[in-house]
């Protein structure tokens, strides 16, 4: 029995972290579990958690993007702008348009001159968000009327008592997972992250791969960044800044290595889920808000470690 | 592997005939470091000495320098790590963590006790990060990013998120100190820098950490003790980080877990400006020095000239794409992410 135990414990480290996860949140607060509580939680999470599946993208193919904080902000400053002048459906194309050039630098700079992902986000960090302050300044930065157009309903509306986000989220979450494991294309990313050279070698075109896998994220991050600008109805051109490493963090929470091609998209929705519940365990036990990066940090460096042991251990047996 | 990538070349020259002028700026030019940063510190400086007649005077200079002084101190604390193929993203937490630390010991027990236990306190973070990432077998920058995440909470929940004041005025009259027109946190800069890059070049522990860099695995069956080199490169960016955080303190006379903010991404761009590859096996303290010089003579250039500061990201970020594409075509080998 214990040895059974132990070896569930090392097929799936993740999870069972996350069930001990919510079952001590659970004790600690039972509030937690209430219905409400839980649509709350995720309708808060959902617009991190629809950039970090798109960050998982990226990260399965062996990079990283460290520019979709900074994208989030330009996202949101360049709806708010346009919405009163022009409409929603205007802004939320211009919005979508922005995004694409992002992950179209990104994608030709990183896949095509393959020159270092980290550094070259880093870059794309700086200078998007310079464009994001840049635009702010005389910009319209407040929605007039916020409750008379249908742009509040992405962010604000309710489906059969579910909130629009929550769906949005599951709609992308179920869709990625569905390219990943059923289309040419998502065995295309695993393999160009697991081994690139092999990859090129069967004839997979690694660098289209690479630089679709980059424009997925920066779209992903404008549908994320369209939904805080819905629910605020303002534009802060700082709205983005720090949401690259909570992206990060949920994708590596989830055991999507950075050694590429081992994870997915299912990882990453229990990544962002463990990251709410903690942030939500937290506040309701009135800790200080900071105490919830030290616990979320802290569960990454456990998750990730867990992660490469219950690897090592498959490899061995 | 590029054990020994810098030393120093003879100047080719037709002929035979080596003339003294080619010598010298053979020699200068491989002070240097060989970095691109160098020759980008020198336009960007005649360009706006051109613009703006207060840019080269010597209070104008002073600023530039202590400014570059705070990240500087934590990219040149990065440069040895990355060199040996590991980045810390920790930094900026370690600093914030440091003005705390310091101010905090600085009223309980005086002055130089605090600065001995937050060199000892931030240096052993990062020897933590380190022993985590070796013993492990984890991806520095994973480690990094969540350590230091965790390291800001921690800061916030002992510290609180308020400012400490520092009593005594003992930060502050070192912070207005001045020798010759120069702050003494500018002197304590160059002398760090000289130290590391003397130690990166005379001393077995800068040459195995090109070598770890360079092959780990060739280091591994050579003989050398990886870890213990990879584990030191950890301590001392964790140091430098420390150093940074009693810089701050001097500058403000307080300490707080917010000070700071993405200083850490700052560090790393000037070490790759510098011309330290993020893959590890080459690397210069003195390119490191000249591109956290150049950014700051940018951001102070575009001030002088009344630019808006906005614009400064911009031209920051497209500087360091260009410099990395300008890179690639020089080199023309391709780098992965890690």
């Amino acid at each position: 029995m214990t040895r059974r135990l132990t070896e569930l414990f090392w097929r799936h480290p993740i999870i069972v972290l996350l069930l001990v996860l919510l079952c001590s949140a659970a004790i600690i607060t039972p509030a937690i579990l209430s219905v409400g509580n839980i649509l709350l939680m995720l309708r808060q999470y959902s617009a991190l958690g629809i950039m970090a599946i798109g960050v998982t993208f990226v990260v399965l193919c062996g990079r990283l993007d460290v520019s979709i904080g900074s994208l989030t902000s330009l996202v949101v400053v360049v709806a708010i702008a346009l919405h009163d002048a022009f409409g929603p459906a205007i802004s939320i194309i211009a919005a979508f348009a922005a995004a694409a050039v992002v992950g179209l630098i990104n994608g030709v700079l990183i896949a095509y001159l393959r020159l270092s992902s980290l550094v070259t986000t880093l870059g794309m960090f700086a200078a998007v968000q310079g464009v994001a302050h840049v635009l702010a300044v005389d910009s319209k930065k407040l929605v007039e009327n916020p409750d008379q157009s249908w742009f509040a309903f992405i962010g604000r509306g309710f489906v059969f008592g579910i909130p629009v986000p929550v769906l949005l989220f599951a709609a992308i979450a179920v869709g990625s997972a569905l390219i990943m494991t059923r289309t040419n294309f998502g065995r295309a990313i695993r393999a160009v992250g697991g081994n690139e050279k092999a990859a090129i070698y069967s004839s997979i075109n690694a660098k289209a791969i690479v630089f679709w896998s980059f424009m997925i994220s920066a779209l992903c991050t404008c549908v994320g960044g369209l939904i805080m600008a819905s629910r605020v109805m303002q534009a802060q051109s700082d709205t983005g800044v720090g949401l690259e490493i909570l992206a990060l963090s949920a994708v590596f929470l989830g055991g999507t290595s950075l050694g590429g091609g081992v994870g997915g998209m299912g990882r990453t929705v229990i990544g962002v889920i463990v990251l709410a519940a903690v942030s939500n365990t937290l506040v309701l036990t009135g800790a200080p808000a900071e105490a919830q990066w030290l616990v979320s940090g802290s569960i990454i460096i456990l998750a990730v470690w867990l992660d490469s042991v219950s690897r090592r251990r498959r490899l061995l047996a | 592997m590029s054990l020994r990538r810098d030393t120093v070349d003879t100047p080719r020259v037709e002929g035979g005939r080596a003339s003294p002028l080619y010598g010298l700026i053979g020699g200068v030019w491989s002070a240097t470091g060989k970095s691109p940063a160098w020759p980008l510190l020198v336009i960007l400086c005649v360009f706006f000495a051109f613009q703006s007649p207060i840019f080269l005077s010597l209070f104008n200079i002073n600023i530039i320098l202590s400014q570059a002084a705070l990240t500087g101190v934590l990219a040149i604390g990065l440069t040895p790590l990355v060199i040996s193929g590991n980045v810390d993203f920790s930094v900026g937490a370690i600093a914030a963590l440091g003005t705390c630390v310091a101010v905090v010991i600085n009223n309980q027990l005086g002055f130089f006790p605090a600065i001995a236990l937050t060199l000892m306190v931030c240096a052993l973070f990062g020897l933590l990060n380190g022993l985590i990432v070796e013993r492990l077998g984890l991806s520095s920058i994973i480690v990094t990013i969540a350590s230091g995440t965790a390291l800001k909470g921690l800061t916030f929940i002992i510290f609180g998120s308020g400012t400490i004041m520092a009593t005594g005025s003992l930060f502050l009259d070192i912070g207005y100190y001045k020798v010759a027109g120069i702050s003494v946190s500018v002197i304590l800069f160059l002398l760090l820098a000289i130290v590391l890059a003397l130690m990166l070049r005379l001393t077995v522990h800068g040459a195995h950490t090109f070598a770890i860099g360079g092959n780990r695995q060739a280091a591994l069956d050579a003989g050398v003790n990886v870890e213990m080199h990879v584990l030191a490169n950890f301590a001392i960016s964790g140091l430098m980080a420390g150093v940074c955080g009693i810089i701050l303190v001097t500058g403000l006379g307080a300490g707080a877990p917010s000070l700071a903010p993405s200083y850490e991404l700052w560090a790393i761009i000037a070490v790759v400006l510098g011309g330290t590859r993020l893959a590890g096996g080459g690397g210069t303290i003195a390119g490191t020095v000249a591109a956290a010089l150049s950014l700051t003579v940018l951001r102070n250039g575009m001030n002088l000239m009344q630019i808006d500061a906005r614009w400064f990201l911009i031209v920051l970020g497209s500087s360091l794409i260009v410099a990395l594409i300008l890179d690639r075509m020089r080199s023309g080998e391709p780098e992965t992410a890690e």
